[in-house]
């Protein structure tokens, strides 16, 4: 029998990790993404799976403790909100150089700042672009509904080890907040200590006389070395870019007009483009599940087909740059967003799509 | 005339009374000829060798001049963000319990920017050993001014001496920590003379004990010279150290089991 319970978003991804064998989460209470960490907490989980749970002094320190346990090949993980996320900058850098698989989900809240509690979209460059110092990306899957954030646990951590990357989930405070039902899966056995040492044979286990030491570091004071090492980090940017798109096509085979959003701002854009059905108007959603590789292919693509894209976020437009780079000017694209915690209704898109591509010449192309 | 042994002839076992251990790596040392730093990373790794540790232990170096303490101890090791050492230490030391788990740092890196990761993995009582070197100066970036530094100490950041109205007082983070119940061991010792040497190789082999036996955090600190840094000879740097840095870290174990 199917094991489906209505769980919020953030306890999703808890009992997510659980199950996809997680040996440990370090972490710090931050609003609105606190449930995690509490989840973790109340379900004992050193006695259900072996996993430790900690909560560390600062994100700072959380990240850190997951650089130490995934330098060691353990399966671990930290959470936070915006404010928390921007802290842990530094230690996804030396992640990033290091190429240390980890998992690692921003349930995001308005900023700049301290901002607000409310949900939003505004981390999207911080994430996508890079966010610490150096030439890096991680990859970043952007959940639309609570199964997501559940499922998106043991898709992160898969995809993590087999690239040796950082996973991202970027959630937003709906996302994590909202309850929905969830269809969960059996628990996945963490890894032994000796199959790490097997698998994992670049973690540092303890040196054994059968191999070199194992040395976790981001240091290499040679420049030629270090291009070098940063050509590799790209190539592996590349690849993952070339096989690791997600997305999904909502009513986009005979659309002319098309959203394009991701997380909650996908969930609106999904009711709006049935409103828009009803209205008459041919309209599809296209919602990107990775935003890095984000589906540049798939909107050249559909912009051969629709006359125009709007590109639906709760930021004053991140994501929409990624659109315009993916058609490059074969069709107009326009952004519309809430900012500072607000949540626009699916009407409200839908009208900003009339206005701006079928009502009388509305439309003015875009210049920067 | 008598027979001058050549070199082939001296270096013959039986000849051996004490070599390098081999848990320090080929690898020329890369610190200024008279700093303290060697003759630190050869009593952790003797030790290490002689307690037979070596596949179990894992390493943390943040930045500093302990950046590149890998290139030198032959054992698994992480390189740290600058001060984060104790953070990294701790994700690996419950990850892996029975492992030996220690961090290597300077007085800027533990003393200064990791301040809160330093009360905190002591305050855990993370069952971790801490090797921190405090030479009162940052000496990987050119001798500037460090938590540690002397009053009146002069520096590339203090250049007419450390002005305590204006910069602060040196921080005895050693004594700070002994006040935590999460601390069991906490010592300080030096590594200018044999004496020296030999007291903080004993210190060296309890931390290690301790965090066998499940104790919770041991915590050695090293006061050291910096003869680059503080513009003098070893020799002098010995001398001033002796004069100067220990009455204000006064040597000694500073917390011991009951």
């Amino acid at each position: 029998m199917k094991d489906i319970r209505l769980m919020k978003g953030n306890e999703a991804i808890a009992e997510g990790v659980i199950r996809a064998g997680c040996d440990g989460y370090f972490g710090y209470p931050i609003t609105p993404q606190s449930e995690v960490l509490e989840y973790l907490m109340a379900n004992k989980t050193k006695e259900r799976t072996g996993m430790i749970v900690l909560q560390a002094e600062s994100e700072i320190a959380s990240i850190h403790m997951v650089y130490g346990g995934a330098g060691a090949g353990k399966r671990v993980m930290t959470s936070s909100s915006s404010p928390g996320i921007s802290l842990m900058q530094e230690g996804i850098s030396f992640m990033a150089g290091t190429e240390l698989p980890c998992l690692l989900l921003n349930v995001v809240r308005g900023g700049p700042g301290l901002g607000t509690i409310q949900p939003s979209q505004s981390d999207y460059f911080q994430t996508v672009k890079g966010g610490g110092h150096g030439d890096y990306k991680l990859i970043v899957l952007a959940p639309a509904s609570v199964q997501e954030m559940y499922d998106f646990a043991k898709l992160g951590f898969d995809l993590a080890f087999k690239h040796r990357i950082q996973v991202m989930v970027l959630s937003d405070g709906a996302i994590g907040q909202m309850m929905e039902k969830v269809e969960l899966d059996e628990q996945i056995p963490r890894l032994t200590d000796a199959e790490i040492k097997v698998k994992f044979p670049w973690a540092t286990t303890g040196k054994t006389p059968d191999r070199e030491r194992n040395i976790i570091t981001s240091l290499d004071l040679n420049p030629v070395k270090q291009e070098i090492i940063n050509i590799n980090l790209q190539k592996k940017f590349k690849h993952i870019q070339e096989t690791e798109v997600r997305f999904e096509r909502i009513m986009c085979d005979d659309a002319e007009y098309l959203f394009v959003a991701y997380g909650s701002s996908a969930r609106i854009c999904q009711k709006a483009v049935l409103l828009g059905r009803e209205r008459g108007i041919k309209v599809g959603l296209l919602r990107p599940i990775t935003l890095f590789p984000f589906p540049t292919v798939e909107l050249a693509k559909l912009a051969k087909q629709v006359k125009g894209m709007l590109s639906v976020e709760m930021s004053a437009g991140q994501m929409v740059e990624d659109v315009r780079l993916s058609v490059n000017g074969a069709v107009p694209v326009e952004h519309y967003g809430r900012l500072g915690g607000i949540m626009p209704a699916p009407d409200e898109v839908l009208n900003v799509l009339e206005e701006n591509f079928i009502k009388e010449k509305k439309y003015e192309p875009h210049t920067n | 005339m008598s027979h001058i042994p050549t070199k082939d002839e001296v270096c013959q076992p039986e000849n051996m009374v004490y070599s390098r251990t081999c848990l320090l790596t080929d690898n020329a040392l890369s610190y200024c000829p008279g700093c303290g730093h060697g003759t630190a990373h050869r009593l952790i790794m003797e030790v290490i060798e002689e307690m037979n540790l070596q596949a179990d232990t894992i390493g943390v170096a943040p930045v500093g001049c302990s950046v590149l303490a890998y290139d030198f101890m032959n054992i698994d090791m992480q390189q740290a963000a600058h001060g984060r050492a104790p953070a990294v230490a701790t994700g690996i030391k419950r990850l892996y319990p029975d492992k030996f788990v220690f961090t290597y740092q300077g007085d800027g890196d533990l003393a200064a920017i990791g301040t809160g990761e330093t009360i905190h993995v002591c305050n855990r009582g993370e069952n971790i050993t801490v090797f921190f070197v405090n030479n009162g100066i940052y000496g990987m970036t050119g001798g500037q001014m460090a938590p540690t530094t002397l009053p009146g100490m002069k520096t590339a950041t203090s250049p007419f001496g450390r002005d305590t109205e204006t910069m602060g007082h040196p921080l005895k983070i050693t004594e700070l920590v002994a006040q935590l119940p999460g601390t069991y061991f906490v010592s300080r010792q030096a590594v200018h003379t044999p004496a020296h040497v030999r007291k903080a190789k004993k210190a060296i082999e309890k931390a290690i004990q301790y965090q066998k036996l499940n104790k919770g955090l041991s915590f050695v600190e090293i006061v050291s010279n910096c003869n680059s840094g503080w513009k003098m000879t070893p020799l002098e740097s010995n001398k001033w150290m002796e004069e100067n840095m220990f009455p204000y870290y006064p040597l000694g174990d500073i917390k011991v089991p009951k």
